[in-house]
């Protein structure tokens, strides 16, 4: 007997059935399909939008994520000079070929230089945009695809996201629910192969206990966060 | 790993008589408990997310085999492979085969506990392909050829003074005579070593926290970036899973996440959350081009149905061995086997059989923090008793120790006689103790008085000064 | 207070019953001065947990028979131990799971069985006593009466009420002492190290006196302190409560008048 029939096997044994049948598979079949959500806290929930946008910042800035609020796309590429600048940083940029970033004027500073590609190993700053953010813990939400390569995401020694204040959500559950639509408005392909939760910068405490940050990962996790998200979200990508 | 469970009494001996260990156990211990203690008090809704989880995980459990099946079925969706294995030899052999296809020569890894389980880095050396640990703990006790001593911080009966030893004596291509005195010199020179590994290795093995039937996807956790780089550079991505793993959605696999880093670190979520689902895409610029989950078994389905189903609740998340005063006490490696603290306790004799292991579901007070601090509310301290009577059934216990037990029940359920015979002992052990109110030892009872002094009985039992006392009112 | 007074059992444990009657005689006392009737089965010996945690279910449920058998009937039954109330609030119901037959009289006894001081604020609604005790106490939270039982601030509120009496927190006071039970004498060198730390807590702390709910642990903490020559005096909360000090010398306490 192989090894799945065998396990499978021995599973219904011990739960003393079959396989399940028709009418009882066709019922979880339909919580999968519409996936209930648990009990999700109240921090973040229970807060306007604006409210969240500040529950986001504070929860990252506790995990050493560095935010800078900027008014507008425009004032990305100067953001983003000045933190190089301060940070002491080369202005060599990995950056994601997400066209999302095309719409920033990067020109207005010719000093940034931008390659748009995954990562390499010799890469020092890398630059991407993020499919959502979570207030409740101040995590970003990144997902991959053929403009989001996942390297620049751990590669680099500093990741830079440019964050829009208004695709800051509630929480995990509202990240999954844009997911879903995302997925439903492309068709199934549009499930990514990875989904990058990210709360801070890389760290260890593996030392005695003593936490140390940049393990492996970016040393360095910098927010520029654009508007204050008062815009209305287009109504089909509001979450839940 | 060779078990080495059966000589608890032994290595408890020599983890109490290590000095270093001593001092490192105590400098990370101190941390656990409050870190934990803070995550929880700032969420409300802490102990209704236990509640919650403990709920889904007993739900999957109910149907594992149609979480299974579909699990396997989405992950083929999106052109992965499932790998059904029976026993850790299966395990290792599905892996030697994914790396021989690629004719792999290192192998760079993230935390696994399924790796440790299995014995995987001393089958894949034997076999000629390298295993490369990037977990920082978990690469520092490779290079000491130890196992981890901790679910979640492998390394953390080591002081650094004994990191930067054995940084000194393995990266021999650096200058001898540099400076190893700070963990952050040391971080970073585990980080310029290992940076070219992630990006040589044929393949990254990575475990996983939880599988997702909906989609079929691995849910990965860690803080140092180290998983994601396994599992994104190499051109193969296996998964090691045990399959109690499976969660059916990815909201039931949130609510797990919401309970493991507070658990665990204390931390409200850890740095990296990583959900992979298949190789790369059409037209992804990176990740791999192949996804392997093996699944492995290894006695968990034969615990369904049984006293031990509950354990199929773990979410490794190591609040029981934190919060331990055995563990404090003596560390991982005492218990001799990959599962340390009350988890290990009630795992290990299911996985290396109870004759092995049958010291450590006997080497706890039953002090019962571990389940007060269990995400899932594990009765790790009731299972310990299921094993305690298992042995007892299997007369594994030893005789002397039955036999006074025996003595004891007999006694016990002979009112009478026992207070008759006990009134004796208490009157003869009170004469002689009644002046230093204590003993120093006692025939008997070299067990007690080894360790601290037997407090003399006050004299003459409750009962026998009871009855005076109702006999004296009744006369009034 | 309600019209008809309350019978209450005493279950008295047995290490009360050999070792330290005086806690037995502070538990009627207390039980009595709330206005209940307190009698005391005879034919009670152990509750059942050094079998039970050995593994050995077959004496342990033959124990427990006679437990319940002796116990029906009282409107309430109280020992002087969150381990023993424990075991029959909680454990029993477990043990006899699979006698659907005894069910009914099981979780008749578990409901109504206390720990001696939960009960007296819990149920009586005590909030004070009146006793005296010169000194600083400070208090060990058993691990069975905390966690099985939820007896925490119970014993703090009615010691904040002992005239004389100042309470020194015990740092760590819910971590367990290293009793457990066989597990002191099976294995001695772990045991030795958590009594050991708890011992250093308990000095460190200041206090001249150490106050818990449960005798095992007692003998084993009084036990460390005496070895290492500490003048910690060590006694049973129920003993100051019902300021029934001057009965008995404190637990492994010297006794100055015999030469």
């Amino acid at each position: 007997m192989s090894g799945r029939e065998d396990i499978l096997g021995g599973i219904r044994k011990a739960l003393k059935r079959g396989p399940l049948d028709a009418a009882a598979a066709a019922v979880l079949d339909a919580r999968l399909a519409a996936p209930a959500r648990n009990l999700i806290p109240a921090r973040a929930t229970s807060l306007d939008h604006p409210g969240q946008v500040e529950l986001f910042v504070a929860m990252a800035e506790e995990v050493q994520t560095t935010v800078d609020r900027v008014a507008a796309l425009a004032d990305v590429p100067q953001a983003v000079a000045a933190y190089l600048a301060s940070e002491n940083l080369p202005a060599d940029l990995v950056a994601s070929p997400d066209p999302v970033l095309d719409d920033i004027p990067w020109a207005e500073r010719p000093m940034l230089r931008l390659r748009r590609g995954k990562a390499e190993g010799g890469d020092k700053v890398g630059l991407t945009p993020a499919f959502a953010a979570v207030a409740e813990t101040g995590t970003l939400m990144l997902i991959s695809g053929p403009q989001n390569p996942t390297t620049i995401n751990f590669l680099p020694d500093t990741h830079i996201v440019v964050l829009r204040a208004d695709q800051i959500v509630a929480s995990y559950e509202d990240g999954w629910t844009l997911l879903r639509q995302r997925q439903a408005a492309a068709g199934d392909a549009a499930l990514p192969r990875t989904v990058n939760f990210i709360t801070g910068p890389s760290r260890t405490g593996d030392i005695e206990q003593r936490m140390q940050l940049g393990a492996h990962g970016p040393r360095r996790l910098h927010i520029v966060l654009v508007g204050d998200g008062a815009a209305e979200r287009p109504a089909g990508e509001r979450p839940g | 790993m060779q078990p080495t469970s059966h000589a608890f009494k032994a290595n408890v001996d020599k983890a109490l008589g290590d000095a270093t260990l001593q001092t490192a156990l105590g400098l990370a211990m101190l941390g656990f408990g409050p870190k934990r203690r803070s995550a929880v008090e700032r969420l409300p809704e802490f102990e209704a997310l236990r509640e919650e989880g403990r709920r889904i995980k007993n739900q999957t459990l109910e149907h594992l085999d149609y979480y299974l099946e579909t699990f396997e079925r989405n992950v083929t969706r999106w052109g992965g492979k499932v790998h059904w294995c029976r026993t850790p030899g299966e395990a290792r052999e599905a892996v030697l085969a994914i790396c021989r296809s690629v004719d792999a020569k290192t192998v760079t890894k993230g935390k696994s506990m399924i790796a440790e389980e299995i014995a995987l880095n001393d089958f894949l050396e034997e076999n000629k392909i390298t295993p490369v640990e990037t977990d920082l703990g978990e690469y520092i006790i490779q290079l000491r050829h130890e196992p981890p001593s901790h679910l979640i911080a492998p390394a953390f009966h080591l002081l650094k003074e004994q990191v930067a030893d054995v940084f000194r004596s393995s990266h021999t291509e650096l200058d001898p005579a540099r400076s190893l005195v700070e963990p952050r010199v040391l971080c970073d020179e585990a980080r310029e070593i290992l940076r070219p590994k992630f990006l040589a290795a044929d393949v990254g093995i990575t475990g996983a926290n939880c599988l997702v039937a909906e989609t079929g996807s691995s849910i990965i956790v860690t803080n140092e970036g180290n998983g994601d780089l396994t599992q994104t550079l190499p051109k193969i991505h296996i998964v090691l899973a045990s399959l109690e793993k499976i969660v059916p959605t990815l909201e039931d696999a949130t609510t797990i996440l919401r309970l493991l880093a507070r658990s665990a670190t204390g931390q409200e979520f850890s740095t990296y959350t990583t959900m992979s689902t298949g190789p790369r895409r059409d037209g992804d610029l990176d990740g791999p081009e192949q996804y392997h989950v093996i699944l492995l078994d290894n006695g968990r389905s034969a615990m369904l149905g049984t006293e031990f189903q509950d354990m199929l609740r773990c979410i490794r998340c190591a609040a029981c061995i934190n919060h331990c005063p055995v563990f404090s006490a003596v560390g991982g490696h005492a218990y001799g086997w990959v599962y340390p603290g009350p988890m290990g306790s009630v795992l290990t004799p299911k996985l290396v059989g109870v004759a092995e292991a049958g010291h450590l579901p006997n080497a706890s007070t039953f002090c019962g923090r571990c389940e007060s601090v269990c995400p899932v509310k594990i009765p790790l301290p009731k299972m310990m008793r299921h094993w305690r009577e298992r042995e007892f059934e299997q007369k594994l216990s030893p005789a002397p120790y039955r036999f006074g037990l025996s003595a004891w029940a007999f006694l016990a359920t002979r009112p009478a006689l026992y207070q008759a015979l006990t009134g004796v002992a208490m009157r003869v052990l009170a004469a002689f103790g009644k002046r230093r109110g204590h003993f120093r030892s006692l025939p008997l009872a070299g067990g007690w008085t080894s360790v601290r002094d037997m407090p003399a009985p006050q004299g003459r039992s409750f009962q026998s000064l009871w009855a005076e006392r109702q006999k004296a009112k009744a006369g009034r | 207070m309600p019209e008809q007074p309350i019978r209450v059992g005493l279950f008295v444990t047995c290490l009360v019953d050999l070792f330290r009657p005086t806690v037995g005689f502070a538990a009627v006392k207390l039980l009595e001065d709330c206005g209940c009737i307190v009698e005391v089965p005879r034919a009670q010996t152990c509750c059942g947990q050094p079998s039970y945690n050995s593994g050995d279910r077959a004496d342990t449920k033959a124990i427990a028979r006679q437990v319940i058998a002796a116990f029906a009937g009282f409107d309430y039954v109280v020992a002087p131990s969150g381990s023993c109330a424990g075991m029959i609030r909680s454990h029993y119901p477990e043990l006899f799971a699979d006698e659907p037959e005894m069910a009914t009289q099981v979780q008749h006894l578990a409901q109504r069985t206390y720990e001696l001081v939960s009960f007296l604020t819990d149920v009586m609604g005590v909030t004070g006593v009146a006793a005296r005790y010169d000194g600083i106490a400070t208090y060990h939270d058993a691990c069975s009466g905390l966690r099985e039982l939820g007896v925490k601030d119970q014993p703090r509120r009615l010691l904040r009420s002992v005239a004389g009496l100042k309470i020194a927190e015990l740092p760590g006071a819910e971590i367990c002492c290293g009793f457990g039970g066989t597990f002191c004498i099976k294995y001695p060198a772990i045991s030795d190290r958590m009594v050991g730390d708890k011992a250093t807590e308990i000095v460190a702390t200041g206090a001249d006196t150490l106050l818990a709910g449960d005798l095992g642990c007692l003998l084993n903490m009084a036990g460390k302190l005496t070895r290492r020559g500490t003048a910690v005096r060590v006694r049973h909360v129920a003993e100051v409560l019902a300021g029934m000090t001057d009965e008995v010398l404190p637990i492994g306490a010297p006794d100055e008048a015999v030469s």
